[in-house]
C-alpha cells in the first residue's frame, strides 16, 4: 500500500471524491441523518401536526415513565423479539440446510418456500386477517369442516391468544428470509470437510453439531441481528392485521409510537417513544456487531 | 421415481468410496446405519411437506377465494370453489383504479432503485478508488444507517417532507426510500469494487483518463452483476414499502400498491373475495419477476440481507 501510494496518479490523491460523494451524502444527510436529529429534538417538544412546534422540556419523557400503556407496549415488544428469535432461528436453520441440498425436487419445494418474501407485509396482514376471520374465514372453516379442531379459536379477537398469533405470523413472514441466509451459508461450507468426516466415520448428529453449526456461526449472528432488529420494529404486518387491538393487546412499541403520533396527534410524545425504539434497535445491532465485529462479517463473505 | 434416483445416486456415491470398506463384520452396522438414514430421510421429507402446506395453503387460499362469487362466499367452502368461479372480483379491483396505483408503484420503485444505485455507485467508486482516511470515515457514516430503523423515523420524516413541500407527492416517497437504501447499496457495491483489479484503472490512467471517464468506461461495465443484484433488492423493498406512502401521502392519486390494497380493504370490509383479488393482484408483479429471474432475485435478497 505504502509503496503504491507514491506511484499513484495525481487524480487518485486529489479532492475529486468530494464531488462524487456529494449526491449520496446530501441524500443521506437530508432524509436519514436530519430525521434522526429531528426525532431527538421533537421528543422535547409538543406538536399536534398543525400548530407551531413548542419546546416543552422533559414533559414527554416524564409522561413516558408514568405511562403504563407505553411500558406495557415495551414489554410486549420484548416478548415479541425474544419469542420471534426462539421460533424463527431453529426453523430457518433447518429449512436453510434442507434447501442447500442440490436435488431437483428440493429446488422445487424451496421455490415455493420463498414465496412469502415477495408479498408485501401489508398485504400479508390483510390476507391473514381474512384467513383468521371468525366469519367463515379459511381457518375457521378448516376447524369445523376438516376436523382440525385445534384451530377452533378466536385467533385475532381473544386478547390472550392474539400476541401468540402475531408471533406465529411474523415468523411466517420472516422465516423465508432467514432460511435464504442459511441456505447461502450452508452452500459455502467446503464439501471436503464433510468428505473427510465421512471417511472418519462421523455420524450425522456430530456432523451437524461439530461441522455445520460451527461453520454457520457468522451466518447465525447475521441472521440473529436482522431477526432481533426486524421483530423489534415490525409494523406493517401488525398494523394491517390488528391495528394494535383488540384493546391494546398487540400494541407493540412501533405501533404505539405511530398511533400516538398519527392518530392521537401527539407527535412530541410519539417522538419520545420513537427515540426509545430507535435507541433499542441501535443497541441491539451494536451489541451483536460488537460481538463478532462488522469487519469480520464482511471479510467472511468476501473471502468465501 | 425421485426416490429411485436418489437411491441410485447414493449407492453410486458409496461405490466410489468403496475400496476402504468390505470387512465382513461391518455389514450389520452398515445395515443399521442405512436404516437410520432412511428414518432420518423420512422425517426430513415429512417436515418439508408440513412446511410446504404451512407456506402454500394461505397463498392457495388467497387465489381460490379471489375467484369465488361474492354472493356465495359466506356460505360456500372457501377452500374449494364448489359453487362456481368468477372473474368479477378482479373486474371490481380493476375498476377501483388499481392500474394507476400500479403505475405509481412502478414510478416510485423504479426511480428509487435508479437513484439509489446511481448515487451509491458514485460513493462506492470514490470510497474504493480513493481509499483514503476521510473517504473511509464517510463510508462508516453510511454504515451507521444500517442500525437505524425506518419505523423510528416516521414522525421526523413526515415533518421534513411536509416542510419542504413534498408531502403527498411521489417525489416525496422516492427521495426518502432511496436514502434508506443507500447503506446496503453502497456496502454491496464497495465489496464488489474492491475486487476490480487496480492495474486496469492504472492502465486507463496512463492513457490520460480522469476519474469520471474511468468510472463510466471501465467500472460501470464491470459492475453490472453487482448493480443488478443490489438493484433487485432495492426494487423489491421499495415496491413493498408500506410505511412511507402511509405517512407521506394522503390523496388516493398518490398511493402505491401496498397502500391502495389497504385502503381497498377499508372500503370493502364485507367483500372478502374482492379484497383477496386486490391482494393477489398486488403480488403478481413480483411473482412474475420471481418466475423469470429467480436466481437473480434470490441473490439480490441474500445480498441485501448481509449474506
Amino acid at each position: 500500500m505504502a509503496q503504491t501510494a507514491g506511484r499513484r496518479p495525481r487524480w487518485i490523491r486529489g479532492w475529486w471524491p468530494a464531488w462524487f460523494l456529494l449526491p449520496p451524502v446530501a441524500l443521506f444527510a437530508g432524509f436519514v441523518v436530519l430525521p434522526i436529529v429531528l426525532a431527538v429534538l421533537l421528543s422535547f417538544c409538543s406538536w399536534n401536526g398543525s400548530s407551531a412546534i413548542q419546546f416543552n422540556g422533559l414533559a414527554n419523557w416524564q409522561q413516558f415513565i408514568h405511562d403504563s400503556s407505553a411500558l406495557a407496549a415495551l414489554e410486549r415488544t420484548g416478548v415479541l423479539v425474544v419469542a420471534s428469535w426462539l421460533v424463527q432461528e431453529p426453523i430457518a436453520l433447518a429449512l436453510g440446510i434442507f434447501a442447500a441440498g442440490r436435488q431437483r425436487h428440493r429446488a422445487v419445494l424451496t421455490a415455493i418456500y420463498f414465496l412469502p418474501m415477495l408479498i408485501s407485509a401489508a398485504s400479508l396482514g390483510i390476507l391473514w386477517n381474512l384467513l383468521l376471520s371468525p366469519v367463515n374465514g379459511g381457518v375457521m372453516y378448516a376447524s369445523t369442516h376438516f376436523g382440525l379442531f385445534f384451530l377452533d379459536h378466536q385467533w385475532l379477537s381473544d386478547p390472550d391468544l392474539v400476541m401468540g398469533t402475531v408471533i406465529v405470523l411474523v415468523a411466517w413472514e420472516f422465516i423465508p428470509f432467514h432460511s435464504l441466509l442459511f441456505e447461502a451459508g450452508t452452500r459455502q461450507i467446503p464439501r471436503s470437510i464433510y468428505e473427510a468426516a465421512a471417511i472418519d466415520g462421523i455420524g450425522p448428529y456430530r456432523r451437524f453439531f461439530r461441522i455445520t453449526l460451527p461453520m454457520l456461526r457468522h451466518t447465525i449472528v447475521t441472521s440473529s441481528t436482522l431477526n432481533l432488529v426486524g421483530s423489534l420494529t415490525v409494523f406493517d404486518l401488525i398494523y394491517t392485521l390488528t391495528s394494535g387491538g383488540p384493546g391494546q393487546s398487540t400494541r407493540v412499541l412501533a405501533l404505539a409510537q405511530y398511533l400516538e403520533g398519527f392518530e392521537s396527534l401527539d407527535f412530541g410524545y410519539a417522538s419520545a417513544l420513537a427515540v426509545v425504539l430507535g435507541v433499542l434497535a441501535v443497541i441491539v445491532s451494536m451489541l451483536l456487531i460488537g460481538v463478532t465485529g462488522f469487519g469480520k462479517m464482511r471479510s467472511q463473505s468476501e473471502g468465501a | 421415481m425421485s426416490q429411485l434416483q436418489q437411491e441410485r445416486s447414493r449407492s453410486a456415491g458409496q461405490a466410489t468410496r468403496a475400496p476402504a470398506t468390505p470387512a465382513p463384520g461391518r455389514r450389520r452396522a452398515e445395515a443399521k446405519r442405512a436404516a437410520g438414514r432412511g428414518f432420518r430421510k423420512g422425517t426430513t421429507w415429512l417436515l418439508a411437506l408440513v412446511w410446504l402446506v404451512v407456506v402454500a395453503a394461505p397463498i392457495y387460499y388467497m387465489i381460490v377465494a379471489s375467484i369465488e362469487p361474492t354472493s356465495v362466499y359466506l356460505s360456500a367452502n372457501p377452500w374449494f370453489p364448489t359453487k362456481g368461479i368468477t372473474g368479477a372480483n378482479y373486474g371490481a379491483v380493476f375498476s377501483s383504479g388499481i392500474v394507476s396505483y400500479f403505475f405509481n408503484s412502478v414510478i416510485v420503485a423504479g426511480s428509487t432503485t435508479i437513484l439509489a444505485v446511481a448515487v451509491s455507485l458514485l460513493a462506492a467508486y470514490a470510497i474504493v478508488v480513493h481509499g483514503s482516511r476521510w473517504t473511509g470515515i464517510v463510508f462508516r457514516c453510511f454504515m451507521v444507517g444500517f442500525a437505524v430503523p425506518i419505523q423510528a423515523l416516521m414522525i421526523p420524516l413526515y415533518l421534513a417532507i411536509l416542510r419542504i413541500g413534498l408531502y403527498d407527492s411521489l417525489l416525496g416517497l422516492i427521495l426518502p426510500m432511496a436514502a434508506f437504501s443507500l447503506p446496503i447499496t453502497i456496502l454491496v457495491l464497495v465489496n464488489f469494487l474492491r475486487d476490480v483489479p487496480r492495474s486496469l484503472i492504472d492502465a486507463m490512467r496512463v492513457d490520460g483518463a480522469g476519474p469520471l471517464r474511468v468510472l463510466l468506461r471501465l467500472v460501470l461495465p464491470l459492475s453490472w452483476p453487482a448493480i443488478a443484484t443490489v438493484g433487485v433488492f432495492d426494487l423489491v423493498t421499495s415496491w413493498n414499502n408500506f410505511v412511507f406512502p402511509l405517512i407521506l401521502t394522503q390523496s388516493p392519486s398518490q398511493a402505491t400498491l401496498p397502500l391502495s390494497v389497504f385502503n381497498f380493504e377499508g372500503n370493502h370490509l364485507q367483500n372478502v373475495p374482492e379484497i383477496m383479488a386486490a391482494v393477489a393482484l398486488s403480488a403478481v408483479p413480483l411473482f412474475v419477476l420471481y418466475l423469470v429471474a429467480r436466481r437473480r432475485l434470490m441473490a439480490g435478497l441474500a445480498a441485501g440481507l448481509g449474506a
